[in-house]
């Protein structure tokens, strides 16, 4: 067990941070907040999942998704069909031309649950396709990419239009998907009430802990070798291939693992928020998840829980006084996260304790900085975990 | 000309030619490598020396010809299939991890654990270290074990490199012009440390310093504009009127 401490904390410094956090988030706010703000919280978290896959995947391993929207919303929608068909039974869908199908479905002159749907009956298959269906996806996606040597700018671009094509795949199959409405007016799991207040603070907690046992698993793959072989492959992707690695294989396996990650996310939202739609799965939503990732540190896993409550509070706040400069606001962040602060908040909050050398260095970056390429090219491999 | 295969021989390249868009970089070029032989391929800027290596280890896919090593086919193999075969390959540049230290960059070039399950189950155990330290001792970088490797000397990163290809334990390693760009002193020693690691391996060297390929090579190919010009001992190579005239006379 130290064994497996030490390999997940390097520093005292790193546990202490990481314990504050759990205690700031699983104790703390659930005490300060009123349910509908710990509900907010805890959809902000859901994106956790997300950042800290891109953590590993963009941050550690050189290679940027903008399609991560696709699978957490892969994630979600399995969550959301699982709660859709429980609340579709035929005596709450009694007024229905086919009772006991979903709503939307009726309405779309389907008369028949779709084959598709019918797996989702069950809980255990749901969580099983949760996790999984993101990742084969990825998989499959990333090996026959990353087999032809395609990366950078192309592999961005090419999830990109795989997050655009599953949104208006979705969008334009309503009777299949819910369409551009999604899927809502969902009600319970198992029979159990999801939009008590009861509920939603022991779905906050539930997420909570899952977000921090995968932060823990991020964690103890950067401090593998696997974690400094994606490093490697960041910055020296030739030698470590003709190190005899299978680069292709490596970058396939933590593409899926990040899928996986972001499908977990998804069905969190979707128990908290209670509805799962093609707009929180297109490309808008894809790149506000890598921004989350870089404004709290594509280096750090804390950084990236950090950075999505950071974002997206001040998306809320902002956004309910000037909606129409919010996008503005999140795209100039991100250029200057980009250009001035490459590591984030999390780089950031480092700096700070070694007050003038620290400002003296963070000064030094400011002007090194203007020539930085947005992908990460020379970041020190051991530091911020 | 060339040395017909033999049994001795541990890699065999027979025919191999690419061309890139009708061009054709490398046509025709047949090359036995003996064990435990140190085999130097010198010829002008262009000749193709680099991109036969580049053939041999998969980067470039050959558009004809055959590449056996011990005997089995390696052409059309994706690149870690031939490093795993044990063939190793250092680039020109001096290719390493500058962030990580030197123990750190000898370690991640260990053969075992290569795969996502065994980079994952990966331990530092006593053999590993003791590997790393012999390797350093051997490149002569043992009291820089716990230095960043982006601060060495050029010379020095150029060791590590071939350190790490050492840490693979290869049977053909091929070095892309080793000493460009090192001192007098630091050449002499390179000269010493390839002699010394092909006494249980097979070295293939890229090189234009001709004071050099003298001190290491057992043979010597010269190319030119993709083909083989002349093949044999320095001695014989370095009289060829046709290789005087391409290149030494130069």
């Amino acid at each position: 067990m130290p064994l497996f401490f030490r390999t997940i904390f390097k520093t005292r410094g790193e546990a202490i941070a990481f314990g504050s956090f759990l205690v700031l988030l699983l104790v703390i706010l659930p005490l300060a907040l009123p349910i509908f703000r710990l509900n907010l919280v805890g959809k902000y978290l859901s994106f956790g999942f997300v950042a800290i896959g891109l953590v590993l995947l963009w941050g550690r391993c050189g290679v940027l998704s903008l399609g991560q929207g696709v699978f957490f919303g892969l994630g979600g929608y399995c969550m959301a069909m699982f709660l859709k068909l429980e609340a579709s039974d035929p005596v709450t869908t009694a007024i229905q031309t086919t009772p006991g199908i979903p709503d939307f479905m009726d309405w779309n002159q389907i008369t028949r649950l779709p084959a598709m749907w019918e797996p989702f009956h069950s809980l255990p298959f749901t969580i099983f396709a949760v996790c999984v269906l993101p990742a084969l996806v990825a998989f499959i996606i990333g090996w026959a990419l990353f087999r032809r040597k395609v990366g950078g700018v192309y592999f961005a671009i090419i999830t990109q239009s795989i997050a655009l094509i599953f949104s208006l795949g979705i969008d334009g199959n309503q009777g299949l998907t819910g369409g551009r409405n999604g899927i809502t007016d969902l009600r319970t799991l198992l029979g159990w009430d999801i939009r008590t207040e009861n509920a939603q603070m022991i779905l906050y907690l539930l997420c909570v802990v899952l977000l921090f046992i995968v932060a823990i698993g991020a964690k103890y793959i950067i401090n593998t070798r696997l974690g400094r072989v994606l490093v490697a492959i960041r910055d020296r992707e030739d030698r470590v291939r003709f190190s005899g690695y299978d680069v292709a294989m490596i970058r396939a396996f933590i593409f899926a693992f990040a899928a996986m990650l972001s499908g977990i996310g998804g069905a969190l939202f979707v128990l908290q928020v209670g509805f799962m739609s093609p707009s929180i799965v297109g490309i808008v939503p894809s790149i506000e998840m890598v921004i989350f990732a870089a404004v709290g540190g594509r280096l750090s896993v804390l950084g990236a829980i950090l950075g999505c409550l950071v974002v997206n509070f001040g998306k809320t706040t902002f956004s309910e006084a000037y909606p129409d400069l919010w996008l503005y606001l999140m795209g100039g962040t991100f250029i200057a996260v980009v250009m001035f602060f490459p590591n984030g908040l999390a780089g950031l909050l480092e700096k700070i304790p070694t007050s003038k050398e620290g400002f003296g260095r963070l000064f030094s970056r400011f002007q090194k900085s203007s020539t930085t390429p947005p992908a990460p090219t020379s970041t020190p491999l051991r530091d911020e975990h | 000309m060339s040395i017909s295969p033999t049994a001795e021989n541990v890699l065999e390249v027979e025919d191999l030619g690419v061309s890139f868009d009708g061009f054709k970089a490398v046509d025709g070029f047949n090359f036995y490598l003996a064990k435990n032989h140190v085999h130097v391929i010198i010829g002008p800027n262009g000749a193709g020396k680099t991109t036969v290596l580049d053939l041999i280890c998969g980067k470039t896919a050959a558009t004809s010809g055959s590449i056996r090593f011990k005997g089995k086919e390696m052409r059309g193999q994706r690149e870690y299939r031939i490093v795993r075969a044990g063939i190793g390959r250092k680039f020109q540049n001096p290719s390493i991890y500058e962030n990580l230290t030197v123990f750190e960059n000898l370690e991640i070039s260990h053969a075992s654990g290569r795969g996502v399950i065994g980079c994952l189950m990966f331990r530092r155990t006593a053999a590993i270290k003791k590997q790393c330290d012999d390797v350093a001792e051997k490149i002569g970088l043992l009291d820089k074990l716990d230095t960043e490797a982006g601060i060495l000397s050029h010379g020095q990163k150029q060791w590590l490199e071939i350190g790490m290809l050492l840490m693979q334990d290869p049977e053909v390693i091929m070095l892309d012009e080793p000493v460009a760009g090192m001192s007098v002193r630091e050449r002499t020693e390179t000269a010493l440390l390839i002699r010394a690691i092909s006494k249980d391996r097979s070295v293939i060297v890229i090189e234009h310093d001709m004071e050099f390929v003298r001190e290491i090579a057992d043979r010597v190919t010269v190319m030119h504009l993709g083909k083989i010009l002349a093949e044999g001992s320095m001695e014989t190579v370095s009289q060829d009127p046709k290789v005087i005239e391409v290149y030494i006379g130069h």
